[in-house]
């Protein structure tokens, strides 16, 4: 392996961690808008011009803040599970392409960290990665919300997973690949939602109790268990689970775009590569914009009804997408 | 082939650099000033009371248990999903027969009231 190749790679992870950050930071300050626009409040606007610079106050006061460690918890977890939290929100990228090649300087450059073979099922393994950190925390912490908080992540886990793994299934099997540049390039002129509608819907659905987001965020539902598995971490600790959160939603849509609705391309149209991450951007905005608005408009779930849904719905509903699917594409061949 | 999971394993030390700084920077520039009350266990302000550690009836065991036969048998489905265009027929009636299986399997679960709360 080369230097510069080395070197090319090196940046582009560090452009992608760089996005990741911004990212995580204006999605909060994005919410935080939304949700009070949708509440008829203001939201926060006095940090900078229209609160622009909120994300970075809220950065420095939490670093400033004092950590507490309870006595009574496990340490060694208690500090692992916030990394074990952030850390697959960021690796999930490793794979998701957001450009085809552009040449700068008479070096080709391809716009996507790495093209495995296996892409779809590194994301799915990745993804779950997460559900440790938090049932985890839940645990270290020696609290009674946090546990309840961590059982009820991972009893969301064994319910939502199913369905997600077989809503990956359509667009490889219409892609024939797992590779996400190859299941990118074959929507080309037909976006996966069309053919997939059920398995998009199944998928957004998954995706949603994935990051814990309402109405499915039983994990840290407020109003029962405090703040549920991070009742007792304070200042960067609880940022990191803050973060994991938040650049999960944002890959999650980077997915759904990806697998469904075309990824870093427009249909029919065919825009300069240098496009092409304005367009994944712009696809990735809308879906972000749509989890919270169903924040701001849906109730949360009690979570025997979220297993209720996940068993009864969505995985005979899932199976019989891939089924479907099979016997359609046999006829048609 | 080999050398793109290079890339994801340099990614992930790189995006290790993320958390590490996070934990470690406070620690020189955060105050720490405990005392017996603040690092008490959160309890609604009320004095803890025993532990949390422990043994605890989780309602969703057989559903743990479920959902590891059923997630094995759909990775089960990744390959034949990849390789759906190449395979003959009698492959391709394989996996469809194997998805009614599967269905079957929850239709059994469902009726012996296994996804109903103990």
């Amino acid at each position: 392996m080369d230097t510069a190749l080395l070197i090319e790679w090196l940046i582009k992870s560090v452009i992608l961690l760089f996005f990741g950050l911004t990212g995580f930071a204006y999605l909060t300050l994005l919410e935080r808008r939304a949700l009070a626009r949708i509440q008829v409040r203001i939201g926060p606007n006095r940090a900078g011009p229209w609160g622009l610079l909120q994300p970075l106050a809220d950065g420095i006061k939490l670093i400033f803040k004092e950590e507490l460690i309870p006595p009574l918890a496990d340490k060694p977890l208690f500090i692992l599970s916030p990394i074990l939290t952030v850390l697959p929100a960021l690796i999930i990228w490793a794979v998701i392409p957001w450009g085809r090649q552009i040449v700068i300087a008479g070096r080709e450059i391809n716009l996507y960290l790495t093209d495995i073979n296996v892409g779809v099922l590194y994301l799915t393994a990745v993804a779950s990665i997460a559900v440790y950190g938090i049932t985890l925390a839940g645990w270290s912490s020696n609290n009674k919300y946090a546990l309840l908080g961590g059982l009820r992540s991972s009893a969301q886990m064994v319910s939502y997973e199913l369905a997600l793994g077989l809503a990956f299934l359509g667009p490889i099997m219409l892609a024939g690949s797992m590779s996400l540049v190859d299941i990118v390039e074959a929507q080309k002129n037909l976006w996966f939602v069309v053919p997939q509608f059920l398995g998009f819907i199944i998928f957004l659905l998954a995706g949603l109790a994935e990051v814990n987001r309402a109405p499915f965020d039983m994990p840290e539902a407020e109003q029962e268990l405090t703040a549920g598995y991070h009742t007792e971490y304070s200042g960067m600790k609880f940022a990191l689970f803050f973060m994991a959160e938040y650049i999960k939603m944002i890959a999650i849509s980077a997915i759904a775009a990806t697998l469904f609705l075309g990824g870093y391309r427009l249909p029919f149209i065919d825009l300069p590569p240098i496009l092409d991450p304005v367009v994944l951007f712009i696809k990735i905005f809308v879906l972000v914009f749509g989890m919270i608005w169903v924040r701001a408009t849906l109730p949360r779930l009690r979570y025997d009804r979220l297993m209720a849904l996940g068993w009864k719905v969505l995985l005979p509903l899932a199976l019989v997408n891939v089924f479907i699917t099979a016997v359609i594409m046999v006829f048609t061949g | 082939m080999l050398t793109n999971w290079l890339y994801v394993g340099l990614f992930i030390i790189v995006a290790l650099v993320l958390p590490a700084v996070t934990i470690i920077v406070p620690r020189f520039i955060a105050p720490k000033k405990p005392n017996r009350i603040k690092v008490d266990v959160y309890e609604c302000g009320i004095e803890t009371v025993g532990e949390a550690w422990v043994q605890f009836k989780v309602q969703y065991y057989i559903f743990a248990l479920v959902f590891l036969v059923f997630d094995i048998e759909t990775v089960f489905l990744y390959p034949w999903a990849v390789a759906f265009d190449k395979l003959p027929l009698f492959a391709v009636m394989e996996g469809v027969l194997f998805i009614a299986l599967l269905l079957a399997g929850l239709v059994y679960l469902w009726r012996k009231g296994v996804l109903e709360w103990a």
